[in-house]
């Protein structure tokens, strides 16, 4: 129920502050998505997108961050330092 | 596509799951609390694989298998009217309260619609001036603000004849009911992300002192999985007890403003009653009194019919990280995802679901007491 799937919005519509709507590409798919919770969001930012809401924007440099630091992650208890 | 994959990559993954069975040594019972976790946990068979060090326990997150069978016999009631269009997510058409579900009211010809987003149904109310337009309002923190914004725009737009039938239930209430009941063997949670993206990391931050254990915010990849797994041995093998942000892409600790200030603005926080849990206190969202009007209950002035669900299923236990799924004598017997007896078989989410389509034969190990 809690499934959200990033997408890239590549258009918007700013028609009126209760609708702000914009077209959001996930992989080759685009769709129409409510825009309203987001007003930060701008053409090229990655947002959220539950139920036809777009309920965050992803940052990618924490997720760069997150894949950099599992890469180095060893097998020890050691490395919880480099996440903080 | 960008965001998933990587963190979907079975090199990592491995990686992860190395890293974790070489902390420490101890055997530790961690909750998740979202279904779509629960999924993922089982579909990837991270819970086998860390069988030795970690145990899962399946939390409550599945909106489908808490919502309460009375709630799905008023749902039943509405969509059976001829006036009626009924729109609800998929999951909650073949789950069933004292009765019949939605699924065969459509069948004997109601008008049961199936949405993607709750958004469609002004399209619907708009092509539909005749007809009354109710949406199934189920779901946590991460569905309350499109349902604010539903309502919201049918307010906007003047539309009188839509309304919801509202079973918004919120998350941290019912972590409380489980970690402070006498039998809890929860040790860690991992949150749920997309719930916290909403609301922010506060209130798990207070749950995780209060409580005096690890509570790790966790994404739904298989990846993110295994690293707030990772985070959550980490602090119980040094004894440590905090909230953490695995899924910093997504999740800021003040959450998202704009989101919470239109939840705000249309619902109030009220007891609700969980299926399987009972009357949590402060547990559910209802509409405001300037909202109302939307509001399906009032406007067709619907009984509670008192259903309880079947009693043969330990649907219960399973939402409380108590049992799992193949300690029910019903699973995958008289109990299957084409004819459920508890809910948590029916949505896709669902603990009993995901045992029966991942792993069905695996019957009596790894099983709490």
């Amino acid at each position: 129920m809690c499934l959200a799937v990033p997408g890239r919005i590549i258009d918007l519509n700013e028609d009126t502050p209760f609708t702000r709507t914009g077209q959001v590409e996930f992989g080759g798919v685009v769709r129409l998505v409510n825009l309203t919770a987001v007003p930060e969001a701008k053409v090229g930012d990655y947002v959220l997108v539950h139920a036809g809401l777009a309920i965050s924007l992803v940052c990618p440099e924490e997720a760069m961050r997150t894949i950099e630091y599992l890469s180095r992650l060893e097998n020890t208890a050691e490395n919880e330092e480099d996440w903080l | 596509m960008k965001f998933l994959d990587d963190f979907r990559d079975p090199a990592l993954a491995e990686q992860c799951t190395k890293a974790i069975l070489h902390l420490g040594t101890g055997h530790w019972k961690i909750m998740e609390v979202c279904g779509g976790q629960t999924h993922a946990i089982i579909k990837n068979g991270i819970d086998r694989i860390l069988a030795d060090r970690v145990t899962l326990l399946h939390g409550p997150g599945c909106p489908v298998c808490v919502t309460p069978a009375e709630l799905i016999d008023q749902a039943v009631t509405l969509a059976s009217r001829e006036d009626v269009i009924f729109c609800s997510f998929g999951d909650m058409l073949r789950v069933r309260g004292g009765g019949r579900d939605l699924l065969s009211v459509k069948a004997a010809g109601g008008d049961v619609r199936t949405l993607y987003s709750p958004l469609d149904c002004l399209h619907i109310a708009r092509d539909n001036p005749q007809q009354e337009v109710v949406f199934f309002a189920i779901g946590f923190e991460t569905t309350a603000p499109v349902s604010a914004c539903v309502v919201r725009q049918a307010c906007q737009h003047g539309l009188r004849n839509f309304s919801i039938l509202n079973a918004h239930v919120l998350i941290p209430p019912a972590i409380e009911t489980i970690l402070s009941a006498p039998q809890n063997q929860v040790q860690a949670l991992l949150a749920p992300g997309h719930v916290c993206s909403v609301t922010g990391c506060a209130e798990y931050e207070r749950l995780s002192i209060e409580y005096g254990i690890p509570i790790v915010i966790t994404g739904f990849e298989p990846v993110d999985i295994l690293q707030g797994i990772h985070m959550a041995v980490s602090q119980l093998e040094q004894g440590q007890a905090r909230m953490e942000n695995q899924y910093r892409r997504v999740v800021q600790y003040q959450g998202n403003k704009a989101a919470q200030a239109l939840v705000r603005q249309v619902f109030r926080v009220v007891d609700r009653n969980w299926r399987g849990l009972g009357v949590i206190p402060g547990s559910g969202l209802a509409l405001r009194e300037e909202y109302e009007e939307y509001d399906a209950g009032k406007r067709f002035g619907l009984a509670e019919s008192g259903a309880e669900a079947s009693t043969s299923c330990i649907a219960n236990m399973v939402l409380q990280g108590r049992r799992k799924p193949p300690d029910c004598p019903a699973f995958a017997d008289t109990c299957t995802p084409e004819r459920p007896l508890g809910a948590s078989m029916v949505s896709s989410e669902g603990a009993c679901a995901a045992y029966f389509r991942y792993c069905r034969n695996y019957k009596h190990a790894n099983v709490t007491e």
